[in-house]
């Protein structure tokens, strides 16, 4: 390799800045992440002595399995909704003029300021038997006894739906924002009808943004808490409480540490296969 | 073992056990060279304070010595990891009694010599065990509505609480087998005596049973709080503390102590504390019977020394109020710690998620 280039010593050079530059970004990472990470994997197997103990429960007992399904189950539907309302809304904010689009954005963002506790009693206070819905309902004659929408899978899900509805939306605008708009008029030049064009031209081209929403929407889901533990009602058993559970139950961090390695190594895969089909670049935002 | 959820006191302390602590951490230098010290760990918040009242300021006074405070909302992490390091920095910790037990088993907690601590000795034996005195006591007891149920037809039995037919209203009970068990078995005809060792299988039937009628199960002594508070249940189990809470802001509920379980944190020395002599003098002061009756003046909770209840500083309509009152410890089941940090015990709280999950 001729080194005597000097526009490959410039472009080293720059590099070794580029390095130096990021180089505190980076140790902070090491130190708040990496390092924890792989502290919590070394417990995970590791406890006087080396142990598989932890992951052996976890692939022998039901409760292990069926907990990771319905979390899996739940993130799904979540991710589902989370489209089906997300979608149009982001379409809106896309079509709308900048005043109408400045405003729809920001009723979107404007629940990331409030804590998620705060908007999971917010919702208990809508939703219970003698909150506002049912006394609306009521008081209406519409339903004579108060309607169960809370405490159960249904509070649950509404409220992590609206939660996580911002993460469906940014990343779907910003997909739309990309698309020319001179194509959909060429389509309409052409004779396509404004429903053809938009499931030949602008439905397509909007689809990384679909994926990157959805991941997101999606991995977030798999590690809810506080939400489901408030509205749940007990019933809505997450991922994330089995570690908590773990915590108590067998008084060592290790137990509590596998599952969340089992549930990291299943993000990591569900990354990996979304990758295949997108730029992950792109999902995280990283141009 | 369920320490982390076991305590009543948990939830009201998140924001004051913070600052505590922050100044606690301190507060070992500042007191550096003085005379006798100890620290002194509690579970922060309204109960620190409470306790800082009628016992820890009392207490350094008669004793002449300085009481360190910090708090922790949950000490168990703590006392392994002081403990591990072989230099611990607490002396005495109020923790729920099941963690004293089990650092006594693991070797993290000091073994007690009763005859130093005559009024630990003077408590009834099953207020006490090799590593640990009670220090104060709670219950888990059955509330309900009184707007659903007038005085006089309201459930008073955990078997009230089974019965659908009679009773009926939507209901609530912790997601966590400690005192739930108990109560199904209660409920079943076991008498309150004769619980321990629980027979696991005919509790989970029991279960099983009202399990479909059960609206909410709770996680957090704040949401059996709100439970009761919104009318969300008509009945449910939780802390006498919570729903005395409810009743004096205002919220038309009552609660039975007829077959609450009865609960306690106690007061343990952890391995090598750096003054042991002077926190078992302390932990003995802690526990006496005048000290122990300043603490209802302040706080919905029972003192563990049932001697408080002769020194006449508790009137007999406070007594009637709290836990550990000898009329209403007739009328409830003692929990076993022993038992639940028993193999046995131990299986039992490992099958309450698939119970859940049924």
């Amino acid at each position: 390799m001729p080194t005597a280039d000097p526009s490959l010593r410039h472009y080293r050079r720059e590099q070794g800045l580029m390095l130096a530059l990021s180089l505190p970004a980076l140790l902070v990472v090491l130190l708040l992440i990496v390092v924890p990470v792989g502290w919590l994997g070394w417990q995970s197997i590791y406890h006087d002595g080396f142990t598989f103990e932890n992951y052996r429960r976890i692939f022998s007992e039901d409760i292990y399995w069926k907990t990771f399904l319905f979390t899996f189950e739940i993130s799904l539907l979540v991710t589902g909704l989370a489209l089906l309302l997300g979608y149009p809304l982001a379409y809106a904010a896309h079509a709308a003029s900048k005043g109408w689009s400045i405003v729809i954005l920001a009723l979107v963002v404007l629940p990331f300021w409030t804590s998620v506790l705060v908007r999971a009693y917010a919702w208990l206070v809508l939703l219970q038997r003698t909150g506002v819905i049912n006394q609306l309902l009521q008081s209406l004659g519409i339903i004579s006894e108060p309607l169960a929408l809370v405490h159960n899978m249904f509070g649950t899900v509404v409220a992590t739906v609206h939660i996580l509805l911002p993460f469906m939306v940014l990343p779907l605008y910003a997909a739309m924002q990309k698309i020319p708009a001179d194509l959909m008029q060429a389509g309409a030049s052409l004779g396509a009808s404004p429903s053809h064009a938009f499931r030949r031209i602008f439905l397509p081209l909007s689809l990384p943004g679909v994926l990157a929403g959805s991941t997101l929407v999606f991995v977030l889901c798999l590690g809810f808490y506080i939400t489901p533990e408030l509205l749940g009602g007990g019933r809505a058993i997450m991922v994330s409480m089995l570690v908590s559970r773990n915590v108590e139950l067998y008084n060592q961090w290790g137990a509590a540490s596998a599952v969340g390695v089992v549930l990291l190594l299943s993000v990591g895969i569900i990354f990996f296969v979304v990758s295949r089909f997108i730029r992950l670049d792109r999902v995280l935002g990283v141009q | 073992m369920a320490i982390v959820q076991n305590s009543p006191h948990l939830g009201r302390m998140l924001f004051g056990a913070g600052v505590a602590t922050l100044l606690a951490t301190f507060a070992p230098i500042s007191a550096a060279g003085a005379a006798d010290q100890v620290t002194f760990v509690s579970q922060g918040g309204a109960y620190q304070k409470a306790q800082t009242v009628a016992i820890l300021d009392p207490a350094a006074k008669k004793l002449g010595i300085t009481v360190n405070q910090d708090s922790a909302p949950d000490a168990w992490p703590v006392i392994k990891t002081q403990a591990a390091s072989g230099k611990p920095t607490w002396d005495v910790v109020d923790t729920p009694t099941g963690y004293c037990l089990r650092g006594g088993e693991q070797g993290l907690i000091e073994k007690l010599d009763f005859s130093k601590l005559p009024n630990a000795a003077a408590m009834p034996a099953a207020y006490r065990n090799d590593y640990s005195v009670a220090y104060e006591f709670y219950s888990s007891v059955l509330a309900y509505s009184t707007k659903t149920f007038a005085a006089g037809a309201a459930p008073d039995s955990w078997a009230d609480f089974w019965d659908v037919k009679k009773f009926p209203g939507r209901r609530a009970l912790r997601n966590h087998p400690i005192a739930t068990l108990e109560a199904a078995l209660m409920a079943d005809g076991v008498a309150p005596d004769k619980l321990y060792p629980l027979d696991v299988d005919r509790a989970f039937k029991k279960l099983d049973e009202i399990k479909p009628h059960i609206t909410v199960w709770w996680t957090s002594g704040a949401q059996s709080a709100q439970l009761l508070n919104d009318g969300e249940v008509d009945m449910e189990m939780a802390w006498n503390g919570r729903v005395s809470a409810v009743a004096n802001e205002g919220a038309k509920v009552g609660f039975t102590y007829n077959q609450g379980i009865l609960q306690s944190t106690s007061l343990c020395i952890l391995k090598g504390a750096p003054n042991m002599a002077t926190a078992v003098r302390f932990l003995d002061e802690a526990v006496d019977p005048v000290l122990q009756a300043n603490l209802p003046l302040h706080i919905d909770y029972g003192p563990a020394n049932p001697k408080a209840f002769d020194t006449g500083v508790i009137k007999p309509e406070r007594a009637a109020q709290l836990p550990s009152s000898p009329d209403n410890v007739k009328k409830q089941a003692l929990m076993s710690y022993a038992w639940w940090s028993s193999p046995e015990g131990e299986a039992a709280e490992k099958r309450w998620a698939a119970f859940m999950q049924k």
